[in-house]
């Protein structure tokens, strides 16, 4: 167990470093970081200040010692428009992507698991293809479409909702559709197939031959079972969603780290981008390592395996 | 076996004459997929001919005027204009040729790129795996979406930049499948034989192991379509993909963001309901691929 956590260590860590190391080499490759690192229309003497405060003049592996010794103090530069401490910035931020992330899981969910189980026990009959085609849909809309179109239904002409902004459960409905949307249907896919497993399995036969009603079979003895897998899945895409807010937060002024990401881009705050960017990637490495050890903690199998 | 039964079987296959090619005889042809796929490819090449107005151009007397069959609408703009006066129905004709050439490029450099260290990584092995492997599991670590913004906030917008960046973003996918596909390849006993015969590497990649994953990288590749299509709207959305004024979609969604509260539907619906379409075609032909060539993949 303790060699199988080292190893998943490890080959975390090295994802973590080959990411630092595709973002700062992106940088450096594609123009001068300083460019990017300084404030629209900067002096030759303020570049030069940036050069130097991130050692901009020194070797690339002396530059890559210095950006990394800044990240893991938790310094990702001062934010150009805020003026403020970025990753102070982002974690102000993260409350509200965290809620809306919450809330558009809990819907994904509430949508995907019945529907997933209904087309498990009707397989290939009509709710089957239905859920097909509902899985399929999901999967072709973008997000920030199926925002756009709720705003002009709920909010435009029937006034049910607001369209932007934050503050009431009210606000938080449309966002978290149009986020969740897309995660229902592979959470529904998941559900389906993780059903179709354990239905044809020894013991929900057994359950069966013992002569129990089907509905007891289905909610008591499969149920539970066909639910470990989408719930990690799940965890895994609570942070994914965090992190691909981005276009439905822009849609409805939605105040997360999606929003602080297209401000980014929008005022040309570089660190801002930077830093949301290389959070994100953390936190998922992270998570999935969480995930991998748990997995082996439950299951001893995937222990021995590798 | 008696003669009706014989005559049954020669008008049957009468009737079935038009079919003849295989693929048309199988389930499910996704016909209707397939024909709206070929008319947005057929949009995207006769856009000159087949648009109205200049897309880029408008007439600021005629901004947000609605579709013909409302009040207020004109037949010389059919699906209505936007907020700079520029005609719907020209900019949509030629939005699809921005998502058809970003589509298929971005699926196509992908695809060669991600097949080509998939099979070397593959067949390898050993420390050449191992690179490529961990680097693919970083890149993977983040989001389409987000790697995409950031890699196009350095890069600037622009057609070509879109391209490039979905590729770089979109090969993982492929080289992690075709890898997994060549572990299984590389010990079949034609590739042992390839090796006892003198066969160098480079050979045995490509006349011994490739043929046996293209259609893996296929069947992915109709089905990263659709998506690749969804990631350069959602660029263009953000103000990082295309730049204005060009027609695409993503960029006519943020456009008709604008008209969105006073209700004029058109600038938002009409651009949206063609990337579902197209993306939605293209997804269940993937579907159908994958089920026909490649039974392997049906879990993805």
């Amino acid at each position: 167990m303790k060699k199988f956590i080292v190893k998943r260590l490890g080959l975390a860590l090295v994802s973590l470093f080959l990411l630092s190391m595709t973002i700062f080499l992106l940088m450096r490759i594609t123009g001068d970081p300083a460019v990017l690192l300084a404030e629209p229309g900067a002096s030759a003497a303020d570049l030069d200040a940036i050069r130097k405060q991130f050692g901009l003049d020194q070797p690339l592996w002396t530059q890559y010692a210095s950006f990394i010794t800044h990240l893991v103090r938790g310094d990702f530069g001062q934010s150009f428009y805020y003026r403020t401490d970025v990753f102070e910035l982002y974690l102000s931020r993260l409350p509200a992507s965290l809620l809306l992330a919450s809330a558009a899981m809990t819907f994904s969910l509430l949508v995907g698991i019945p529907t997933g189980i209904i087309a498990a026990v009707r397989v290939n009959q009509w709710w089957d293809s239905a859920g097909k085609l509902f899985a399929l849909l999901g999967l072709s809309m973008p997000s920030f479409w199926v925002g756009l179109i709720m705003i002009l239904f709920f909010s435009v002409y029937l006034g049910w909702l607001p369209s932007s902004g934050s503050g009431t459960v009210l606000h938080l409905v449309m966002p978290a559709i149009a986020l969740g949307w897309v995660f229902a249907a592979t959470h529904m896919r998941l559900t389906r197939s993780s059903m179709l497993e354990v239905l044809g399995s020894e013991y929900v036969k057994l359950a069966r031959l013992k002569g129990l009603p089907e509905a007891l079979v289905i909610s008591k003895h499969a149920f539970k079972n066909a639910l470990i897998p989408v719930l990690t899945l799940a965890g895994i895409n609570l942070v994914i969603m965090v992190n691909v807010a981005v276009v439905v937060e822009t849609v409805f002024a939605w105040p997360g780290v999606g929003r602080l990401l297209y401000e980014g881009i929008a005022f040309r705050d570089f660190p801002v981008v930077q830093a949301t960017i290389l959070l994100g990637g953390v936190m998922i490495v992270v998570v999935n390592l969480l995930v991998d050890i748990l997995y082996a903690v439950i299951d001893p199998r995937i222990r021995y395996e590798s | 076996m008696n003669g009706s039964a014989a005559n049954s079987r020669s008008v049957s296959a009468i009737l079935t004459l038009p079919w003849r090619l295989a693929i048309f005889r199988s389930e499910g042809f996704p016909l209707i997929p397939i024909s709206i796929l070929t008319t947005v490819l057929l949009v995207a090449i006769f856009a000159n001919a087949l648009a109205p107005h200049n897309p880029e151009v408008g007439v600021l007397g005629d901004r947000f005027r609605p579709p013909a069959w409302e009040a207020n609408g004109t037949v010389d703009h059919l699906l209505g204009t936007d907020h700079l006066g520029r005609d719907v129905l020209s900019r949509l004709i030629f939005g699809a040729r921005i998502s058809v050439i970003v589509g298929l490029l971005v699926i196509i450099v992908a695809g060669f790129v991600g097949t080509a260290l998939g099979i070397i990584s593959g067949y390898l092995g050993r420390w050449v795996d191992q690179i490529i492997m961990r680097l693919t599991d970083a890149w993977l670590a983040l989001p389409v979406i987000t790697f995409a913004i950031f890699l196009a906030a350095i890069v600037g917008p622009g057609v070509s930049n879109i391209i490039i960046i979905l590729a770089a973003v979109y090969w993982t996918r492929y080289a992690r499948i075709i890898r997994g596909e060549v572990l299984s390849v590389r010990e079949r006993d034609f590739v042992r034989l390839a090796v006892v015969a003198g066969c160098s590497k480079w050979t045995i990649m490509r006349k011994h192991i490739l043929p046996n994953v293209i259609n893996s990288a296929i069947v992915l590749a109709t089905l990263q379509l659709g998506q690749a299509i969804i990631a350069e709207a959602t660029l263009s959305f953000l103000g990082v993909g295309v730049p204005p004024p060009q027609p695409a979609w993503g960029l006519m969604l943020a456009d008709g963001k604008k008209g969105l509260m006073a209700g004029y539907w058109w600038l938002t619906v009409l651009p949206g309901s063609c990337i579902m379409l197209m993306v939605l075609s293209a997804n269940l032909l993937g579907d159908w691929l994958r089920v026909k060539f490649d039974p392997q993949l049906r879990q993805l």
